[in-house]
């Protein structure tokens, strides 16, 4: 027999307003199965809780209703509430009589019906409650970051060093990512490489980080504390563990005019390569779509000189399995190409800016290399056509980004301080340069940011247009760049040497396919999706997978770096117990019922569901790790074999049945 | 093949030279064009400047009579009429009410189903096979504003970087050259108005076509064609240059490669003639 208390709360004047709560409380105490029922101003203070606890104890109560505000606030209060006299916590249920009643109507009379209802109803539903443990799962304490760049390098060591393994996993030959490439960083000018390379250094190093390059995710299986990843190493044609780096290989190969990745085709590399000197490992791959002992036969100088003998013409891709509890994704960024073939037909705007037309209209990225230290030309600006140093530099902000008809609706955010960046060091360098910049509006929100952007105007002398270039055209080996300066009203026309598109930033290529494997959203661009905007900015809806870095949305270096530590953060949370504990209120399937049609197998978006065989059938099983209680399985089994714990179809009809 | 055939006010008028070398270009390329019993004018820039209403209904019925006529597509050489008939038939198709109340405007039926086409779209897809090589020939392609533009209504080809008539004169083996003018304005309807503007912007097209190698022009719209070929002589004399640069429609650089004479295709009636084609 049914043993239920029922409390009912004025929440100071917020119910007691509008409902009258000693009827509410009245009626309920002639509900059937309930043994008691109280009124108070607030339920949720002390002596209200105290008054939960006592009446459990008093009354030896089998089920509670809270009739006060939405589970949301406060079912976790009085679910510890009831544990702390020895109820078990699932058998409290909140009766909303704040949000979905008092809130909302005027009319005393009415609301009091409608509460009395709402209370009738979770009555109803209690009665059929029964207990539920929560669940336990084992954890893994080892991560998986996918990505080499400066998010996942640094959530990579912050793991490490909290005391867990790592697998680090980067699909280019070195990790480094984006940020190796640039020159110098805003808003302070210092190298990036001299800030980067050194904690690259500590990746490769480090005792605890497991490191895969020229490696990509190939399948992901099971569930938070207890995955299991498919890492695929591409074939490399080198033994890393024999060579040293020594560089006889590359100096060797004939094959010298390939264009090389690292500097976005400003420079060029051999067919076996490091992508750049301070690449980690420091170890060469073949390239072989460009190799002609790999394409042909023949050749095989690198071979012929390698020392350790660590060059393996037959080497293979392999896959190789490691056992994780939790996953960063950290794929950063790639840059928005113009006048290229592209899948999506929305991305084939500014055909006017003649980018892979005329040699000297160039991207951000290509920029950086034109000017680092490290970069093609030493650090000399030379322009790619004739390789003169340019006097007029015009920076075109905005391409493809904010631009619905052409482009992306969204502000990729770090172009208006990358274009100030780039202003100052064109003139550092060149000193008797024009660099002109045209731009919608200036987006220089953060430290030291506007103080930045200003500095490139007034001290360096960047020429800013409000306005957008509508031509490049090319006449006599001047960029004829025609466009508005729109506060002074007048068409704008200059005769520049180089120009520099600051492209739309966009998610690295093949994010989404990996997002699929990870089971996690990703938004209408591509971009990964956090749990929550404000609350959960690094996790996603798949327990156990976390995001970080420009993989998330357009970020700059000290953002990337510091949502990287907060996913680290999240993970050794994670890993700080032995084991998980997750809320039971999941899915079951009732296997003597089941007919194995497996429609919730297929419908499940958490992949939750397995096809299990029993003595003399299949059935479905819900795999506890993987639920997340969403209930799909429930509506789409026509055997009516699964339920949500704790929201039991027989529970929904009861509530249904007691308002009829 | 047989496509319905919208000539509008232009190749009726002015530009009859240009009807006369679509006609003659597609007869030979087996192509018979049926025109719109009782076509209206399709509104232009005028109707548009006036009552947004009036420029969807006017092209409307053009689209009326060629839905009743049973026909699928419909080819209307001039840019300025396909572009408002495109915007049109897109409006009508995507608004219901707005269908209704043009119907009844119009005092026929309309759906907005016919694909509007231009006279490049109907070149790309015949078999074009030169009997005659065009030696001595370099074109410069000239698209103008409207054929490509406004991208969102006409989706035909790249709206600032356009390359599909370089690409058809390129199977008949026609030199073409890269150029600036490519997609600038000409002017238009600026002519009657304000000949001053449309003199500078057709001395700046063909000054630059010149610059890159060319020896004549290639339009697709008679509008392009009246600023660039009838006004020719008033540029040189306001300039105090002398430009002589032919100005061809497509179908005339087509035709004369499919052995048809410069007579036939009206060429000999333009302004600016090469003394071989007079």
């Amino acid at each position: 027999m049914a043993r239920i208390g029922v409390f009912v709360c004025w929440c100071g004047e917020n119910i007691a307003r509008t409902v009258d709560v000693a009827q509410v409380a009245e009626a309920a105490a002639s509900l059937p199965g309930v043994r008691c029922s109280v009124h108070y101003k607030y339920m949720c203070s002390d002596p209200g809780q105290a008054m939960v606890r006592e009446k459990i104890e008093q009354e030896r109560l089998t089920g509670v209703v809270v009739a006060s505000c939405s589970p949301h606030m406060h079912l976790k209060t009085f679910r510890r509430a009831a544990a702390s006299a020895g109820l078990n916590p699932f058998l409290v249920e909140m009766a909303n009589i704040r949000e979905h009643c008092s809130w909302v109507h005027h009319d005393r009379e009415s609301a009091t019906r409608k509460a009395i209802d709402i209370v009738r109803m979770a009555v109803a539903k209690v009665r059929h409650h029964h207990a539920l443990e929560p669940i336990r799962v084992p954890v893994t304490r080892r991560a998986l970051v996918i990505g080499g760049g400066v998010a996942g390098i640094q959530a990579a060591l912050d793991i490490a060093d909290a005391g867990y393994e790592v697998v680090l996993v980067e699909k280019e030959p070195s990790i480094g990512g984006k940020m190796a490439g640039l020159s110098e960083t805003f808003p302070t000018l210092d190298c990036s490489q001299c800030i980067l390379t050194p904690r690259m250094v500590e990746v490769g190093q480090h005792p605890r980080i497991k490191l895969y390059t020229f490696s990509e995710v190939e399948n992901v299986d099971g569930y938070v504390g207890n995955f299991r990843v498919a890492i695929r190493k591409k074939a490399r044609y080198v033994d890393i563990e024999k060579c040293t780096g020594c560089g006889e290989c590359w100096n060797v190969c004939p094959w010298k005019k390939i264009p090389s990745e690292f500097d976005y085709g400003m420079g060029f590399r051999r067919a076996i390569y490091i992508p750049f000197p301070q690449a980690v490992p420091a170890r060469p791959v073949i390239d072989k779509e460009n190799c002609v002992k790999l394409l042909k036969g023949g050749c095989g100088l690198c071979a012929k000189k390698c020392p350790r003998g660590a060059i393996n013409f037959e080497d293979a891709d392999q896959i190789v399995e490691e056992s994780v509890g939790a996953i960063v994704v950290a794929t950063g960024y790639s840059l928005y190409q113009i006048g290229q073939d592209q899948p999506d037909p929305r991305l084939r705007g500014y055909g006017e800016y003649g980018y892979g037309k005329y040699r000297d209209v160039i991207d951000g990225l290509q920029f950086e290399r034109l000017i680092s230290a490290s970069g093609p030309t030493g650090g000399e600006l030379k322009r790619p056509s004739d390789g003169k140093t340019p006097r007029v530099v015009v920076f075109i902000s905005c391409v493809g980004s904010r631009d619905n008809a052409k482009g992306l609706s969204y502000c990729s955010k770090i172009c208006c301080m990358y274009v100030a960046k780039h202003t100052m060091l064109y003139r550092h360098k060149v000193h008797d340069g024009e660099a002109h910049v045209f731009y919608m509006d200036i987006r220089a929100g953060g430290k030291s940011y506007d103080e930045f952007v200003r500095r490139a105007i007034e001290q360096d002398g960047a020429q800013y247009h409000r306005g957008r270039v509508s031509k490049i055209t090319q006449e006599d080996g001047k960029l004829i760049v025609r466009g508005a300066d729109t506060l002074t009203g007048a068409p704008v026309t200059i005769q520049a040497d180089l120009v520099v598109l600051a492209t739309a930033i966009r998610p690295a290529p093949g994010v989404e396919a990996l997002a699929q494997k990870l089971n996690i959203g990703y938004d209408e661009h591509g971009f990964l999706l956090e749990s929550h905007p404000k609350l959960r900015p690094v996790e996603t809806n798949t327990a156990g997978v976390f995001i970080c870095g420009a993989a998330h949305g357009p970020k700059d270096i000290p953002e990337s770096v510091a949502q990287a530590s907060a996913a680290a953060s999240k993970v050794a949370v994670l890993f700080a117990n032995q084991e998980l504990t997750r809320d039971p209120e999941i899915a079951r399937i009732h296997e003597a019922t089941c007919a194995a049609c497996f429609t919730c197998y297929r419908a499940c978006p958490y992949h939750a569901i397995e096809k299990v065989q029993l003595k003399h059938k299949w059935t479905a099983r819900v795999n506890p790790g993987l639920c997340m209680g969403c209930g799909t399985c429930v509506a789409v089994c026509p055997s009516k074999s699964a339920d949500i714990e704790g929201f039991t179809e027989q529970q929904i009809y009861s509530m249904v049945e007691a308002l009829a | 093949m047989t496509i319905a055939y919208y000539p509008g006010c232009a190749l009726h008028g002015s530009s009859n030279d240009y009807e006369q070398s679509v006609r003659a270009c597609l007869k030979v390329l087996g192509v018979e064009l049926k025109e719109l019993d009782d076509w209206i004018c399709c509104g232009a820039t005028a109707a548009h400047s006036i009552n947004a209403k009036l420029a969807i209904a006017l092209p409307a019925r053009n689209l009326a009579i060629a839905e009743r006529s049973g026909s699928q597509e419909l080819l209307a050489p001039c840019p300025m009429c396909s572009m408002e008939l495109m915007k049109a038939a897109q409006q009508i198709r995507s608004d219901d009410r707005l269908q209704a109340e043009i119907s009844s405007i119009v005092e026929l039926e309309v759906t907005g189903s016919t694909r509007i086409l231009n006279l490049i779209q109907v070149f790309e897809r015949l078999d074009l096979k030169p009997s005659k090589p065009l030696s001595g020939i370099i074109a410069a392609c000239y698209y103008g504003c409207l054929l490509t533009r406004p991208a969102e209504i006409v989706r035909f080809d790249d709206p600032e970087a356009p390359m599909s008539m370089e690409t058809i004169l390129g199977r008949l083996g026609v030199k073409t050259v890269d150029w600036n003018y490519r997609t600038e304005c000409c002017g238009g309807g600026k002519t009657m108005c304000d000949e001053e503007t449309v003199l500078e912007l057709s001395h700046k097209i063909l000054s630059n076509a010149r610059a890159h190698g060319a020896n004549c022009l290639v339009v697709a719209c008679p509008m392009c064609h009246v600023n660039l070929d009838m006004k020719q002589g008033a540029v040189n004399h306001r300039f105090q240059v002398r430009h002589d640069m032919p100005v061809y429609y497509l179908s005339d650089l087509i035709g004369l490669a499919l052995g048809l004479t410069p007579q036939e295709l009206g060429i000999d009636r333009h302004f600016v003639v090469r003394p071989e084609h007079g």
